[in-house]
């Protein structure tokens, strides 16, 4: 049993879905679909258990050998990644489509349900297998899951939103797939860990280029990365609000997770920042998304569109994280993607109880909520804490190993550019703070406090922002030791 | 109980009585029982830790290692204990004054407003506490962010403005070269503890050394050094007990003492001083005390005008540690008492004169000395000591900076000293006149209302403070002793 927990992993969300198109019944699908998230989250749990203490598995799937056959590779960079989604995942998923939304008659509810686990295990299969071709699989099932989910906001609008997301998003998919074929063409083999064993001899070639060049794009939209990032302020905005916390959580950090692997494990840090030098490029890029997605953060008028903006520059700090290629960048970087996935998924939760008791999200109907919904604003509020990086909370954990990576590159205007562009990230915070307890509350406001479906989540994912950003071990301590290994395995 | 724990205690308490005024917040009888009881005891804890500490031991408690070689951690030395007792001692009298402030000037949501000061303390003595600086940093946030709905209690248009300047200069600047500098001195040094001697000597020389004093002498914007000033009479909005304690004792001392406290236990004042490389930063507080004191003459706001003199007074303990000799530090460490003392009381009477009487502006205090005796004869004695004269505290450690100035063969310091001594002549000595010499101007009864003190409690604790100045001159040569360590005496 124990040593099949790696396609368990996969196998149980992808087959739970299906699953729940024959339960159907409201109440069971409910429970069923929770059983199998958690399910899934106490796998990954299991499985970084294992990883910790005896290294990396390798699990062939049918029983033959890569590089004929399929394998699943988790080591620890990847069992981080797990552990984030199927958390999320399992947080998250329970809340359900109707507390917010209207668009999905009560009848239909197994459809989010079955979505919801489709996309997770996408989301996880991208993150587990040690096969590039799979890799593509898993992106488009948990990218066509997640356009889905996107479609089931209330507004027409969302429609439109989660069109211009299968857009972009299959551009992505198309140029990651070509990547894939040129490697293949170059190499003979889809495995990564041979892809990097043969990949050396070839990195001359042209097609080389050409592939790495497809998939970095290619990735980069899935990313969201600046200026590839447009579909991602209306996917956020028109979503369900907790489709958008799981896609803000979990979406981008898995495409994080595929840049790391092509750029440390399969093409080497030898290759990306030595021969083609992108380093200064990526800085460049991470330094845009940083200052123009918080620049537009601060003038939006819709709370979600905020954070979506938010996020456009929260990604900004992930890939400047990994354009150092130094052991405190990495791990700045890859906190950040579990410190980023609690703060910006309560935050966007914390939306959710506001518009199911408010109906709306938009920045000036949040006068006087501070003293009608105390709990959601304060949960808010310490997210929005959490983004500028204040200490005791997780953003601080990010932005002191950013910041250190960039004093040990000495590099000290960029040090110092992080630190001034998290303060844009008061500004926006601020804003809202303050319209929600320095105004007076509307006539409309609502007396009392969101569900409990909803705020328990909500406080659920901001108290781990707040424990973990004094007890690091599994956080930090996993990064810098999944950091320590990438760039020993790129040397 | 032993000392590690005792510490614990300390910080814990006023965070225990947070809740308990959360708890009891309907009842606001037993509600201000609560924070009574919590400041009496948290200043019990933090005076046991005295007789050690003057012995010569340096309780300390582990609490966190968020980093790998950075860790959350408590060690009391000297300084620590100075600012320590300080804060939580006047915690004890601002209560008192500030339930008689409260309820005398029929403030709203008390019960947020009690439950935040106290967060405020605890946050004041974990920076007292901290071992190293990233403690110093995370405890230093920690109390601006919870000033913060003090500061704009009252909720109005002015009340969120002062709130915006306050938040954005503090976090500014500690965020933008506060924390730059300690992740700077981490990487430089390898260590972020507090060590006495320094960590930085040999590791970092000339322009980048005088670059790094100058991240932290402006990042720790609670210091008020000019140009990064203005968050201080922007905080004035706040009600007066917050002012009093706050920005007159815990927030603003937690600016200087955090100065200090670089100065000596991370660049070392040899190494500042072999190296030149604090001169530019005493002519910067010498401008600052100068203009900020300037300033003070011509504000009319009685509360704006003690803002500047606080500005002024806190470029005093900035230029002692910038001097970098031992009696510059010891006269800079005893004026974060001696000013703290001195300033709460005229803060006290401020907002006394506000509730008994309505008025706010220095102009309009003519006569005022016979209806409020009390109040004013404090706020006299209280302006001596700012002044500097004996028998009260601030004439000490006038004369240890004044010393530390000569010692360095800097007369041109003791100059600015003596200047900026008339200059708060100037603009306090004016309001006592006022009060007591000039007829009143409400004019139309001869005698007018013969006694409109304000509440009860908020007097006594003004005449307490009062009769401290006096008290902490006598106590001098015992500050002195405790903190003779801190330059290795």
């Amino acid at each position: 049993m124990i040593e099949h927990l790696p396609v368990l992993q996969i196998v149980i969300p992808l087959l739970g879905a299906p699953v729940c198109l024959l339960l159907r019944a409201r109440g069971a699908v409910l429970v069923f679909a929770t059983a199998v998230a958690w399910c899934t989250f106490a796998i990954a749990l299991a499985s970084i258990g294992i990883v910790l203490e005896q290294g990396e598995v390798v699990y062939a799937l049918g029983g033959w050998v890569a590089p004929l056959g399929i394998e699943y590779r988790i080591d620890l960079l990847n069992a981080f990644v797990i552990t984030v989604v199927s958390g999320v995942g399992a947080i998250v998923l329970p809340i359900g489509p109707g507390i917010h939304g209207h668009t999905v008659s009560a009848s239909r509810e197994y459809l989010y349900y079955a979505a919801f686990l489709l996309c997770m295990a996408g989301l996880l299969g991208v993150a587990i297998t040690g096969d590039i071709f799979n890799v593509f699989v898993f992106l488009e099932i948990s990218s066509l899951a997640a356009y889905t989910l996107v479609a089931l906001g209330n507004q027409r609008r969302a429609l439109r939103a989660a069109f211009s997301y299968l857009v972009m998003g299959t551009i992505g998919g198309t140029f990651v797939l070509i990547g894939i074929g040129f490697l293949y063409q170059m190499t003979g083999t889809l495995n990564m860990a041979d892809l990097a064993r043969l990949l050396p001899a070839v990195l001359d070639n042209r097609a080389v280029h050409a592939a790495f060049a497809f998939l970095l794009v290619g990735v980069g939209i899935k990313l969201a990365v600046f200026p590839l990032h447009q579909w991602l302020p209306n996917a956020y905005t028109y979503a369900p609000p907790a489709v958008s916390a799981f896609l803000a959580a979990t979406a981008t950090k898995v495409a994080y997770y595929l840049l790391l692997r092509l750029v440390f494990t399969i093409f080497g840090i030898g290759f990306v920042f030595g021969a083609l030098g992108i380093a200064p490029l990526l800085q460049v890029i991470s330094l845009a998304a940083m200052f123009i997605g918080a620049l537009a953060a601060i003038n939006q008028t819709d709370l979600k569109r905020l954070l979506a903006y938010s996020s456009v520059s929260q990604i900004g700090y992930m890939t400047l994280g990994l354009s150092f290629g130094s052991v405190a960048g990495l791990t700045g970087g890859l906190v950040h993607v579990a410190n980023h996935a609690l703060m910006k998924g309560g935050m966007f939760l914390a939306v959710a109880c506001i518009v199911a008791r408010t109906g709306t999200s938009a920045i000036a109907d949040l006068r006087g909520l501070g003293r009608r919904m105390p709990a959601t604003m304060a949960a808010f509020a310490l997210g929005g804490l959490g983004l500028i990086g204040v200490p005791l909370t997780v953003g601080f954990i990010s932005k002191w190993y950013l910041v250190l990576a960039a004093i040990e590159a000495g590099q000290m205007l960029l040090a110092f550019a992080i630190l001034v562009s998290s303060l844009l990230a008061a500004v926006y915070v601020w804003r809202v703070v303050e319209v929600a307890w320095f105004q007076e509350p509307l006539q409309s406001a609502p007396h009392g406090e969101a569900p409990l479906r909803l705020l328990i989540p909500t406080w659920v994912l901001i108290g781990a922002s707040l424990y973990f950003g004094v007890a690091t071990d599994l956080t930090a301590g996993i990064a810098a030791q999944a950091a320590e290994q990438l760039l020993e395995v790129a040397r | 109980m032993t000392d590690a724990q005792l510490l614990g205690v300390a910080v814990g308490l006023p965070l225990a009585g947070t809740l308990g005024v959360i708890a009891t917040g309907r009842r606001p009888n037993l509600r201000e029982g609560v924070t009574l009881v919590v400041a009496v005891l948290t200043f019990a804890s933090v005076l046991q830790l005295l007789p050690s500490v003057m012995a010569g031991a340096r309780p300390a408690l582990e609490l966190a290692t968020p980093f790998p070689g950075a860790r959350l951690a408590f060690e009391l030395e000297p300084l620590g204990m100075l600012y320590a007792l300080v804060a939580s001692g006047l915690w004890i009298v601002t209560s008192l004054y500030a339930i008689g402030y409260m309820r005398g000037h029929h403030e709203g949501h008390q019960t947020r407003f009690f439950a935040f000061f106290a967060v405020s303390i605890a946050a004041a003595l974990g920076v007292a506490f901290s071992a190293n600086l990233l403690t110093l940093f995370v405890f230093y946030e920690l109390l601006t962010l919870c000033t913060y709905p003090l500061v704009t209690h009252r909720g109005t248009a002015e009340a969120i403005a002062g709130g915006r300047t306050y938040l954005g200069i503090l976090l500014t600047t500690s965020v933008a070269f506060f924390l730059f500098a300690i992740l700077w001195t981490g990487f430089v040094a390898g260590t972020l503890e507090f060590t006495p001697g320094g960590i930085l000597e040999g590791k970092i020389a000339g322009t980048a050394a005088a670059v790094l004093l100058a991240l932290y002498a402006f990042g720790i914007g609670k210091a008020a050094l000019m140009p990064f000033h203005r968050w201080l009479p922007a905080a004035m909005v706040a009600p007066a007990p917050v002012s009093a304690l706050l920005h007159a004792v815990a927030v603003v001392k937690a600016g200087v003492f955090s100065v200090l406290k670089i100065v000596v236990y991370v660049f070392g004042i040899d190494f500042l001083a072999e190296g030149d490389l604090s001169v530019w930063l005493m002519y910067v507080a010498a401008a600052s005390i100068l203009i900020a004191s300037i300033i003070a003459v011509t504000r009319d706001n009685l509360k704006a005008r003690l803002a500047y003199s606080t500005i002024s007074q806190l470029g005093y303990i900035v230029l002692g540690a910038a001097l970098a000799t031992p009696a510059g530090v010891i006269g800079g460490g005893m004026h974060i008492a001696m000013h703290a003392m001195g300033k709460i009381t005229l803060f006290f009477c401020a907002g006394a004169i506000d509730v008994a009487l309505h008025k706010q502006k220095v102009s309009e205090l003519d006569g005022i000395g016979r209806q409020m005796p009390f109040t004013m004869v404090a706020f006299a004695v209280a302006s001596l000591s700012i002044i500097g004269i004996p028998p009260l505290g601030g004439s000490w450690s006038k004369w240890y900076l004044a010393l530390g100035a000569a010692d360095a063969d800097r007369g041109f310091f003791v100059f600015v000293l003596m200047a900026s001594s008339l200059l708060s002549i100037a603009y306090l000595m004016p309001i006592v006149g006022r009060a007591f010499f000039r007829p009143s101007t409400q004019g139309a009864a001869p005698e007018g209302p013969a006694l409109k003190e304000a509440p009860l409690l908020c007097v006594v604790p003004l005449c307490l403070t009062a009769a401290g100045s006096v008290a902490l001159f006598f106590l001098a040569p015992q500050i002195k002793a405790l903190l003779a360590p801190l330059v290795g005496e």
